[in-house]
């Protein structure tokens, strides 16, 4: 099957969407390219590196976005920020049965700096606004990107994630921590220190990812609808039990310095162990300690 | 600015503001009106401590004040570049504040910001920017990412990249360029108490950032672009 990770961003949509249900709006041809990058004499995109339009998947009426990593590593300019709000307040104004986020991104395009930030920041707001009036937003993610930055808030502030193990997801990527502070901080060339880290099985062992699937579309795509279907709203009460097990965590987990150090805290054994385990035993060896 | 001038300065009726570590909050009172305040000093890096610490301090106000409004000051150096808050899911505990604030405002709480010193990305995207008006002191300072980082991650030359900011209101840093762009309603200068009370006034519940970056010339497309897609 189909690997989610190796797909393009629009051989992604081609296998998550019904088929011939996806009318792009501002395709390619439509050529709006970020005046910034040309400014800079960088390479443009006539989709500046996000594809949206309206769908269905498995007969629910969505919107969806999707970051294509190799154009900037899906970072996000003005352009991009404006095409995915846009198509969030379209949600909203056609009643759309959810929005799908297929999210591979460093977060604000550096180059086009204060104009990305903002971009970034419409995005959140557009998500919060879009959950607040009823509709669920999900995000995939399980590119060679990531998903980091600000998008890693975006993302925070969806309905539900959906992750593969390849997926990984955080604010600031690890070259980021590492100029920072060093390579003692955070080596960012230690694979399996960042899989530890920032990886879709830390991730949804924490609970920040709700659905960890394998590295196929079909099994994004099941994880999605599924999604759609169960999401929750963004309401007082919700705020309230993110708040209560966020606590939680901060006092369980404050004091660990490494991925295996908290699994090791949340029962698991062998806790060495863990990047190994197949998702399906891994999601049946979480639903086991949460029901214990 | 040290925040206790701000803070006197915006509520001369009197205010309980204290500081908690980087931590700043409290309660002033500006016209007839109590706000609950919430901000960081000392260009706080916010890491997970701080995001939680603030969105509690926002459900209290929820729970505690329904409709009282809130004002962020913000003076954050951006989120704290550590392994540790990546571990523990530092995007999920920004992403929760920001949540926090826009139930906030469902709710019927206007919410205001002031970027009394420093803004940086992370730190700033899930307060301030959340805010229905964002404003800044003159002096302020606002932008992404420091220009070694930027460099490193953009592979372009940092003497390149500070030859850019010199003369980009997309690179340079400064609250004047925001403005510009929209993101920053105004710069407060002179007094003011009648800025915060003018601005709850005019505060709206809808993101009017693009619109008015468009309108002041500073950000051309995300307007028109947002605005074709709904179209469609």
């Amino acid at each position: 099957m189909a690997s989610y990770y190796e797909a393009t961003a629009r051989e992604r949509l081609a296998g998550l969407l019904d088929p011939d249900s996806f009318v792009e709006v501002l395709p390619p041809t439509a050529r709006l390219v970020s005046p910034h990058l040309q400014a800079l004499d960088l390479p443009t995109a006539f989709d500046d590196g996000v594809i949206i339009g309206g769908a269905t998947l498995d007969g629910l009426a969505v919107q969806v976005a999707a970051q294509e990593g190799g154009f900037m590593g899906g970072a996000v300019g003005e352009v991009q920020g404006a095409k995915i709000v846009g198509m969030l307040a379209r949600a909203r104004a056609r009643d759309a049965a959810g929005v799908v986020l297929l999210l591979e991104t460093g977060g604000v395009r550096l180059q086009e700096a204060n104009a990305g930030l903002i971009a970034v920041s419409e995005i959140i707001r557009a998500i919060c606004a879009t959950r607040a009036a009823g509709i669920p937003v999900v995000a995939a993610i399980g590119g060679q990107y990531g998903c980091f930055g600000g998008m890693g808030i975006a993302a925070g502030c969806c309905s539900a994630i959906v992750m593969s193990e390849e997926g990984r997801l955080g604010l600031s990527g690890p070259e980021v921590i590492e100029t920072a502070h060093g390579v003692d901080e955070f080596d960012s060339r230690d694979r399996a220190l960042v899989w530890r880290t920032v990886g879709g099985k830390h991730r949804y062992l924490m609970g920040d990812c709700d659905v960890l699937v394998d590295d196929r579309i079909d099994a994004f795509r099941a994880a999605l609808a599924h999604s759609l279907r169960a999401a929750g709203g963004l309401d007082l009460a919700a705020v309230e039990r993110e708040h209560a097990m966020l606590t939680a965590r901060l006092d369980a987990y404050g004091q660990c310095g490494d991925g295996e150090d908290i699994w090791r805290a949340m029962g698991f054994d062998a806790p060495q162990d863990v990047p190994m385990l197949a998702t399906a035993a891994l999601v049946a060896a979480r639903q086991s300690r949460r029901a214990a | 600015m040290d925040w206790r001038s701000v803070a006197s300065q915006l509520f001369p009726a009197g205010h309980d503001i204290a500081a908690r570590g980087d931590l700043i909050a409290g309660t002033g009172r500006c016209g007839d009106v109590d706000f609950a305040v919430i901000g960081s000093t000392n260009h706080a890096e916010a890491g997970v401590e701080i995001a939680l610490a603030m969105a509690a301090l926002v459900l209290a106000t929820v729970r505690g004040h329904p409709g009282r409004p809130l004002l962020f000051l913000v003076d954050t150096s951006g989120q704290r570049l550590r392994h540790r808050d990546e571990l523990l899911g530092i995007n999920r505990y920004m992403a929760h504040l920001a949540k926090c604030v826009e139930v906030a405002r469902q709710r019927g709480h206007r919410v205001l910001a002031l970027v009394y010193d420093q803004a940086l990305s992370g730190g700033f995207l899930a307060s301030g920017m959340m805010a229905d008006l964002c404003a800044a002191l003159p002096d302020a300072e606002i932008r992404v990412m420091g220009l070694p980082a930027m460099a490193r991650v953009t592979r372009l030359p940092e003497e390149r990249l500070r030859a850019l900011a010199e003369g980009s209101p997309v690179f340079a840093p400064g609250a004047v360029n925001y403005v510009r762009m929209g993101a920053i309603d105004a710069l407060w200068e002179g007094d003011l108490a009648t800025h915060l009370a003018a601005a709850l006034a005019a505060a709206a519940d809808r993101d009017t950032r693009r619109d008015a970056g468009h309108a002041r010339g500073g950000r051309l497309l995300a307007a028109p672009v947002a605005a074709r897609v709904v179209a469609e």
